[in-house]
């Protein structure tokens, strides 16, 4: 029994992606696809522990899943045929196709996925309601899991999912993967929201520790599903690459008392190696397809610190390069920041300096605590101390995270010595 | 002259409506459009589905943005149209009157504007605009 619920919910974690991606496909609704699919997990608690664990569970999931939307268009037509037709002018629901599905004992039918995250990360709909869907669908989290990850109340998460999956219903949102011309300003959508969703769960080192490391996780798993589905896009190669290097060093960022431990001073012992490896080869692979983009020159700045064995050994000028580009092609103030920084690190302190200072006087930096703390961890390079400490306490004024507030009074404690 | 006559209501109110609240403005909707069409005035009238339907594009620095939701987030909201052709704008404000607009005992508005006849295009104007670019 406890066996066959581990079963169970192995496969709900590794497959519901999949199966509601086809079921959703189907029935033509994401609710009628949803409950299809409860019902039939339902089915499989019931009647496994006696019958056995199916050959393909996945497959034997799809199927029973699918009659149950049949079984339902049959109740729904039923029920209209009986009602006055003039009271109901409601739309018809789709019916669902009997051959819809074709071989569900193999798995051998198209995977819907594609479809599914587009259709999650259409742009129509808002960046919160893309990744609330992304990962109630593709991720199978419930919502409850979700409104706790983003912080928010377990009723407005599900009003933000009902809303999202109206608006697809009601303005009809297609179910497609996009036309080629449209394909990589949709996809760049799909990237952001997934990217979205690691960062909620990296930035903030406060919350529950556990549920960020799964929001991680879980973004770094819809990662890896975007590239085997569009394995000939690089960027999807440089986010994956991204994602897997910023989290290898998960365990090296925070101490034991949850205080915040820059790159410079962490145990390099405790970056995740294995993630390193995969990272800085699917940077290489992206790299070799020749189109540079974003995702990839922010996967490279990354491989180029997870390759330094000490902080001294730091490539900081080919870093400073690969910003440069960055800022080229995707211009903001905060790669600005990080550019003048490394410049700072691989040529010289006053230069990058210079530079920052430049940065803050064409202005749009003044509310970024992350602005002021660099241009204090310069000043207290080259041994300014006043003006460093200056800088700290501007700093901590912006900082609104525990953690981050608590490193800045640090530093500062230590320039005001 | 023609005019659009546009229907703001509030949603939210909309929601709350009772049945047979419904029904009178279902109701007085067919009466305006059935008088028109009599006079031979009317032009085409539609309802809107909400605007948790709507989608805002928008071309900025050479690439189309796309976004959730209407342009203005405002308390009324757009709900449908009329187009009447009426001899002058008194005319098109006696009809905006005759349009329900409001549901469950609050009003909503309608706003009259004339339409502008689209200018000819002049072909020769464009050729130069594209020669000269």
């Amino acid at each position: 029994m406890v066996e066959t619920e581990s079963v169970i919910e192995t496969v709900f974690r590794q497959e519901s992606g999949r199966i509601i991606a086809t079921l959703i496909r189907i029935a033509g609704s994401f609710d009628l696809a949803e409950e299809a699919m409860q019902e039939a997990f339902a089915s499989a608690l019931a009647t496994w522990p006696a019958k056995g664990i199916p050959e393909n569970p996945a497959a034997w999931i799809t199927a029973v899943a699918h009659r149950k939307l049949i079984d339902h268009g049959r109740r729904e037509r039923t029920r209209r045929e009986k009602q006055d037709p003039l009271l109901y002018e409601t739309p018809t629901v789709q019916q669902p196709e009997a051959n819809a599905l074709f071989d569900t004992v193999t798995m051998q039918y198209p995977d819907d996925r594609l479809r599914l995250i587009f259709t999650c990360c259409h742009p129509a709909l808002n960046q919160e309601a893309q990744v609330a869907l992304t990962l109630r669908t593709l991720g199978g989290l419930t919502t409850p899991e979700i409104a706790r990850a983003f912080l928010v109340p377990e009723a407005t998460m599900a009003q933000r999912l009902v809303r999202a999956k109206r608006k697809i219903q009601d303005a009809h949102i297609p179910y497609e993967v996009p036309p080629r011309s449209q394909l990589k300003e949709r996809l760049a959508s799909v990237q952001e929201a997934i990217y979205l969703v690691f960062n909620e769960g990296y930035a903030a080192t406060a919350g529950d520790c556990l549920v960020r490391r799964e929001l991680c996780s879980e973004a770094i798993r819809l990662g890896r599903t975007l590239c085997d589905l569009l394995p000939a896009e690089p960027e999807n190669l440089g986010l994956l690459a991204l994602m897997l290097l910023h989290d290898s060093r998960r365990d090296a960022r925070v101490d034991s008392h949850g205080r915040l431990v820059t790159l410079e001073e962490q145990d390099r012992k405790l970056w995740d190696q294995q993630r390193i490896g995969e990272g800085l080869a699917l940077v290489d692979r992206a790299l070799q397809m020749r189109a540079s983009g974003s995702y990839q020159l922010q996967a490279a700045i990354a491989a180029l610190h997870a390759q330094a064995q000490s902080p001294t050994e730091t490539d900081w000028r080919q870093i400073a390069a690969l910003y440069q580009e960055l800022l080229r092609m995707a211009p903001s103030p905060v790669v600005a920041l990080n550019h003048a920084v490394a410049l700072a690190m691989g040529h010289s302190l006053e230069q990058g300096l210079k530079q920052i200072e430049l940065l803050g006087a064409s202005g749009g930096l003044e509310q970024y605590h992350l602005y002021h703390a660099a241009r204090a961890d310069i000043l207290r390079r080259l041994g300014r101390r006043e003006e460093a400490a200056a800088a700290y306490r501007e700093a901590l004024g912006q900082a609104t995270n525990k953690v981050e507030q608590d490193y800045l009074r640090q530093r500062l404690s230590q320039v005001e010595q | 002259m023609r005019y659009m006559l546009l229907i703001y209501t509030r949603e939210d109110e909309q929601a709350r409506a009772s049945r047979q609240a419904m029904d009178q403005v279902r109701e007085d909707h067919w009466a305006v459009m059935e008088e028109t069409r009599a006079k031979g005035i009317f032009q085409g009238a539609e309802p809107l589905a909400p605007t948790t339907t709507a989608t805002t594009v928008r071309r900025q620095n050479g690439k189309t943005v796309v976004t959730d939701g209407p342009f203005a987030e405002t308390k009324e909201q757009l709900a449908g149209y009329y187009i009447l052709e009426c001899k002058d704008q008194d005319e098109a404000i006696a009809w905006a009157a005759r349009i329900p607009t409001g549901c469950g005992g609050v009003e909503g508005c309608v706003e009259v504007r004339a339409l502008r006849d689209l200018p000819a295009r002049d072909h020769s104007e464009v050729r130069e605009r594209q020669y000269s670019a």
